[in-house]
């Protein structure tokens, strides 16, 4: 026997382990089901854009001369609710959380792997309402479903589409619980909470948010399926009701969501920039705090939506006063981001390019915030593109580009293969053209106010709805490209290695990809964001 | 205790019961506040319409009501004396226990729905031949319904988990102790437990002290 010479195989990696779709549809594998996610999301995201692209052509022109005014309505409202609860909410959690908490904290899977692959048919369930919706007719209320309108007097398919948002959430909720309790229960030997990635404490609060928020949020839209349904009196004004009620139950969710779209966006932020500055991420503990900061703070702010709506001035003032004090964390987590950079040695590949637009386009929605903060000029501004353009620089600007560059940065860990680097730079530098062509404008047009949600417009505004209808096909050709080369890359691109980006984190230390069970050996941890940039020379303090 | 019970990723049992029972825990949180949606609207038209809220709530029929406290109560009460039992090896009193269980749970829906039936009789549904005519009134009904009813969904909810365990548990008594299943269950019916304990005097006592 020649037993000495036989060198077991390697363990299947997670893409090969099973090939039926059997073994995909009923995987617990949290690593699979991120990819399902992945992949909703992608189908879901290309149906916002295309809603959105007929809103942008209509907008071309000041008649109302390419669609109806319905029509218009409902595209508009379909891109809102498609894109908000379809693609930014589980965008990042989902599909990098989903794929990444485990292995970075050193563990073989989420908590609960089973109520995992039950929040990813919570979300296809969600998803069928949804298309179901679409199927109808769609529906025109705005992403907001804001009442008497949604209630009372709107014609189009309104309780599919709360039904929809209604399933979706508990998809969010049972990913926050799972989160939660596989970062309390399931961290490796070493790993503890002050050594953990920033990724991770910015999933494990944007889970906080997910699982107090979202369940307001499924109360109102049952109010508002109970009031259209049933006639039951709620907020209809006419029989006692409180429309307000409606729009703060709403706002506490809508606003915290802000922030469970923004947070892993800054998570990922943190593990990239460090990476490609080499550099130890700057105030750490700080850092952590931002994160925690903001998603309390989140909580408090929702009435700065309202400042219109006829709600005390008293509660105006506080809401402003609670709305600049969550700018706070947000401003410490960008200086330190700054602060991070001073002194490495950067390099500009096609992540870290995301993340410098991700940066900067991040800080331009949060300054817009805080004049919106400020009730003389949200008074002004109130309905207006500025709101629209404000809103689109955070989870575009700062999430969406987040997101991609996670795709680029993670995508070798995740596939096993390179992307081609030049193609994805220009791609990164596409989006960022592209992302500021389109909502540039729409800050100026907003201030000379022009109104959202219009599809007849005042000539005098043409010019910059045309300057923001070119960006969007830019736009469109940057989100399009990656589609094309990662797909490529998937099938024909060279093998990568277990840490391309000689990047520190538990993911680096398992092979690409990683095997079924995430690690082959049990993974060594060390302090975070250890780094050591090339010309610097010396101990510790110069890190 | 054996490693039967214990699935990945968890490398110890205790972790794995530890872990469930947070889980658990964290979803309750969650369920309070998809409630608290209803609590707030509930306390903003109290507020708005005290004389409303006030004539309404003599309408709630008071028997069924607290019927289906005593009922929901005592089914806590089994359901936490069979997860005592599970766990000092008498497998098959913790098994008839949540069998009674079960039987409460399906006795407060049945009751729930004599209840239903009345209150569609005695025009109590917000519509126009409405029973009560004062301002706020309807409002304060448009909570009950709702209020009852998603508290009823999450008893049903409650129901199929129960009846999962003794289903399981029938030919395999000793799960009910090393699973942590049978504790998971018994959170759940508590907090269904105690939201009826909230929406009780909401929706049943409010208004009776006035004669």
């Amino acid at each position: 026997m020649s037993d000495t010479t036989f060198v077991p195989a390697p363990p299947l990696d997670y893409l090969h382990d099973g090939a039926t779709l059997k073994s995909w549809l009923l995987t617990t594998d949290h690593k699979r089901i991120a990819i399902l996610f992945g992949l909703s999301i992608t189908f879901f995201f290309f149906i916002g854009a295309v809603a959105i692209s007929i809103v942008r052509l209509e907008l071309l022109t000041p008649a109302g001369d390419l669609v109806s005014d319905d029509t218009y309505n409902k595209m508009f409202t379909i891109h809102g609710i498609v894109m908000v609860w379809f693609f930014l909410i589980p965008s990042i959690p989902a599909t990098f959380g989903n794929f990444l908490l485990p292995l970075m904290i050193g563990a073989k899977d989420l908590a609960f792997p089973r109520i995992n692959l039950l929040s990813w048919y919570l979300y296809i369930g969600g998803a069928a309402f949804t298309v179901l919706t679409l199927i109808l007719g769609g529906v025109d209320t705005g992403w907001t479903f804001y009442t008497p309108y949604s209630t009372m007097f709107s014609n189009s398919s309104v309780l599919t589409a709360a039904m929809g948002i209604f399933v979706v959430g508990f998809s969010s909720v049972l990913t926050g619980v799972n989160f939660i309790a596989t970062t309390h229960m399931l961290r490796a030997p070493g790993m503890t909470w002050f050594r953990m990635p920033l990724f991770v404490w910015a999933m494990y609060a944007t889970s906080l948010v997910m699982v107090l928020a979202t369940p307001v949020l499924a109360m109102t839209l049952l109010l508002i399926m109970a009031e259209r349904w049933f006639d039951l009196p709620i907020f209809d004004a006419s029989r006692g009701g409180d429309p307000l009620l409606f729009q703060h139950l709403f706002w506490f969710y809508s606003h915290p969501a802000v922030y469970i779209m923004v947070l892993p966006a800054m998570g990922v932020a943190s593990e990239i920039l460090t990476c490609f500055a080499r550099r130890r991420l700057f105030g750490y503990s700080f850092m952590v705090y931002a994160l925690v900061a903001i998603a309390v703070i989140g909580f408090f702010v929702w009435g700065h939506h309202m400042f219109v709506s006829g709600q005390s001035a008293y509660a105006n003032v506080v809401f402003s006063f609670l709305s600049f004090m969550v700018a706070v964390p947000s401003a410490i987590k960008v200086f330190n981001w700054t602060a991070t950079l001073y002194r490495g040695s950067i390099s500009f590949d096609a992540p870290m390019l995301y993340i410098f637009g991700f940066m900067g386009l991040f800080t331009i929605g949060g300054l817009t915030g805080l004049f919106l903060a400020t009730v003389p000029i949200d008074i002004h501004v109130t309905d207006t593109y500025f709101v629209v353009a404000h809103f689109h620089y955070i989870m575009v600007g700062g999430s969406v580009s987040a997101f991609f560059g996670a795709l680029h940065f993670w995508w070798p860990k995740i596939t096993g293969k390179l992307y081609p680097e030049r193609l994805a730079r220009f791609a990164a530098i596409t989006m960022f053209v592209g992302f500021n062509l389109t909502f540039f404008p729409q800050f100026v047009m907003g201030y000379l106010g022009m109104p959202r949600r219009y599809h007849v417009y005042p000539p005098e505004f043409q010019v910059y709805h045309v300057l923001s209808t070119c960006g969007a096909a830019v736009l469109g050709v940057a989100y399009i490209l990656p589609l094309f080369y990662l797909i490529w890359s998937f099938r024909n691109g060279a093998r990568a290695s277990s840490n391309p980006w000689n990047a520190k984190g538990l993911e680096w230390q398992t092979p690409s990809p990683p095997p079924h069970e995430n690690f082959l050996t049990p993974p060594i941890v060390e302090q975070p964001y250890d780094y050591q940039p090339a010309d610097i020379a010396g101990g510790r303090d110069a890190r | 205790m054996s490693t039967a019970f214990l699935h990945p990723p968890f490398d110890t049992l205790e972790r794995q019961h530890q872990a469930v029972s947070f889980g658990v825990w964290l979803f309750l949180v969650s369920e309070v506040l998809l409630f608290s949606g209803l609590f707030a609207g509930y306390g903003v038209y109290r507020e708005l319409f005290p004389a409303g809220f006030l004539a309404a709530g003599r309408h709630t029929d008071i028997v069924f009501g607290t019927a289906n406290t005593a009922i929901l109560m005592s089914s806590s009460f089994t359901i936490a004396v069979a997860g005592r039992a599970a766990r000092a090896d008498l497998g098959r009193m913790a098994w008839w226990l949540l069998v009674v269980t079960f039987g409460l749970g399906v006795l407060f829906l049945v009751l729930k729905g004599f209840e239903y039936r009345e209150d569609i009789a005695n025009h109590l549904l917000p519509a126009p031949a409405f029973a009560v005519p004062v301002p706020g009134a309807q409002i304060f009904f448009s909570y009950y319904w709702i209020m009852t009813s998603v508290h009823a969904v999450h008893v049903t909810c409650g129901l199929i988990a129960v009846g999962r365990l003794i289903v399981i548990s029938r030919n395999n008594l000793a799960w009910l102790s090393g699973s942590a299943s049978e504790d998971a269950t018994a959170l759940y019916w508590h907090l269904v437990d105690v939201i009826w304990i909230v929406l009780y005097p909401l929706l049943y006592l409010v208004g009776r002290a006035h004669g």
